[in-house]
């Protein structure tokens, strides 16, 4: 276990400036061990949020997790940083709920400035179908608690006066689910906490190590794997690690490490892309997300406009930028905001994501013993990094399923027990 | 932007088309277990690599067809209707 790293604080802020003292590593970059209690797969939000709760709840600190990049670079790092609990099913409001209260006290927890802004959400609605699943929506949301309602057209217009709520566009704006406890949060810094906070607890980081196969003996599969095999380690680009806990939280490359264990996923991997203005005059003040127009929008701290979309239609592990989506998203925004037609837009950007056939993730126990996925987080994955985090940390410790992710197994494909999220995960339907 | 060769059309851009994923061996209805069923429905190698899959034509021919398209680099080999 390493030392306690000095808190974060006015005080020490002074200090340092005073003495320029270097700040010390935020986490360490420690030797690989040949073996583990728990061995976790992607260096990300999940997967560090996960050995963080691991220890800080449950103790558990003889944890690698283990990335063939650098922490944070995949999807924690890619995504628009857009919180929410205003989901459909009544299993999915009380799962993201939690994680926006974790989100909530996670700048304390952490000792981090994580910049939550909770601004409010606006998911609009451009038909009578839509306007019907707001409903639909706030009446589930209300049910569990959640702040949520819909708006008429000129409430939207004071809470996002920049909208055109006019009748005469191609999608005239004839509502939308109002969602006060939203909001965006700086997705790197929740990253950094994690790390920070597990590495401080004695959880090996490691980097740059790539997991080229999952050591399973026992199953019914070619080469002892599959269905009724138990986990027995991980072979990496720097050697082979023992262990019988083996989490999978690779997001996009999903499919490729699951495969390694033979359990196959209900997942493909699309490309989600995502652009930033140039910053200018802070003017939207609520994230705005329109289903119909595939996109959604918000505006940092520094004033530029961050927007997503809808994932590439073709699914495919490269993450290049297109012209399609530049001239689709320019064209969606300006239907909603007439008014930034002189906007430059500063860069773009792509992301992996592991679609599932339902929109819910795919969490817990596998048919593989000591095999535990994290996975089919699609283009929600952020807004659940921290509750993700503390459920599987209580599968892992407790060894059964935590309540929350009850409904999330794989095995509900088999049983044709879906959890339909469709209706409040995704833009473009 | 991915360029798909469509045996009636020729060249278009994937934009005009559909692309239908990997190409699976659909079990007999009359005879699969609900599990196998439900297999073919959901489970997806998902593969880093070539896979070989199914378009369709929808804003042309209207016409099925299969190529081999490599996922990590969208290079497209062989194509024939289906």
């Amino acid at each position: 276990m390493g030392k306690r790293p000095p808190k974060y604080s006015a005080a020490a802020l002074v200090k340092h400036g005073l003495t320029r003292g270097d700040w010390p590593r935020m986490w360490r970059r420690p030797e690989m061990r040949d073996s583990y209690d728990v061995v976790i797969i992607g260096a990300g939000l999940h997967g560090l949020a996960t050995a963080y709760y691991l220890a800080e709840n449950h103790g558990i600190t003889n944890v690698a997790v283990i990335d063939k990049g650098y922490v944070g670079g995949g999807g924690s790092g890619r995504n628009t940083a857009i919180v929410r609990s205003n989901y459909l099913t009544p299993e999915g409001v009380a799962f993201y709920d939690r994680s926006l209260s974790l989100y909530k006290t996670m700048a304390n927890d952490l000792n981090l400035n994580i910049m939550f802004s909770e601004r409010g959400h606006l998911t609009l609605a451009h038909t009578d179908s839509a306007l019907r699943t707001m409903h639909w929506r706030a009446e589930v949301n209300k049910l569990q608690g959640i702040d949520s309602s819909v708006i008429d057209p000129q409430e939207v217009k004071e809470q996002a006066p920049s909208l055109d709520v006019s009748e005469n566009t191609r999608y005239p704006i004839l509502g939308a689910l109002h969602h006060p406890p939203g909001g965006i949060v700086r997705h790197d810094a929740v990253v950094w906490g994690y790390a920070r906070g597990a590495d401080h607890h004695g959880t090996h980081i490691i980097q740059e190590t790539e997991v080229l196969d999952i050591n399973v003996e026992g199953g019914s599969g070619p080469g002892g794997k599959g269905a009724g095999g138990k986990v027995t380690g991980v072979r990496t680009t720097r050697g082979d690690i023992s262990a019988p806990i083996v989490v999978n939280c690779t997001a996009g490359w999903a499919s490729l490490i699951s495969n390694m264990a033979g359990v196959p996923l209900p997942i493909t991997t699309h490309p989600l892309q995502a652009a930033v203005t140039e910053p200018c005059k802070v003017f939207l003040p609520t994230v705005v997300v329109s289903g119909s127009l595939h996109v959604y929008v918000s505006q940092t701290d520094r004033g530029e406009l961050v927007f997503g979309a809808s994932v590439d239609p073709v699914g495919t592990y490269r993450v290049n930028g297109t012209l399609e989506f530049t001239e689709e998203l320019a064209g969606h925004v300006l239907e909603l905001m007439p008014g930034i037609s002189k906007m430059r837009l500063l860069r773009q950007w792509s992301g992996l994501c592991d679609m599932t056939p339902d929109y819910s993730p795919v969490m817990g126990f596998t048919p593989v013993e000591g095999y535990l996925l994290d996975v089919g987080w699609g283009t929600y994955g952020f807004k659940a990094g921290p509750v993700a985090g503390e459920t599987l940390a209580e599968t892992i410790a407790t060894g059964r399923t935590a309540d929350l992710i009850s409904s999330f197994g794989i095995e509900r494909f088999t049983h044709g027990d879906l959890v339909g999220e469709k209706g409040a995960a995704a833009v473009g339907h | 932007m991915i360029i798909v060769p469509c045996p009636n059309c020729g060249p278009r851009n994937s934009g005009d088309l559909q692309n239908c994923g990997e190409n699976i061996s659909r079990p007999d209805p009359s005879t699969a277990s609900l599990v196998e069923w439900r297999e073919y429905l959901y489970m997806r190698e998902n593969p880093a690599g070539w896979v070989t899959e199914t378009w369709y034509c929808r804003g042309g021919c209207r016409r099925y067809f299969t190529i081999q398209r490599n996922t990590v680099t969208n290079e497209i080999r062989g194509q024939e209707a289906s």
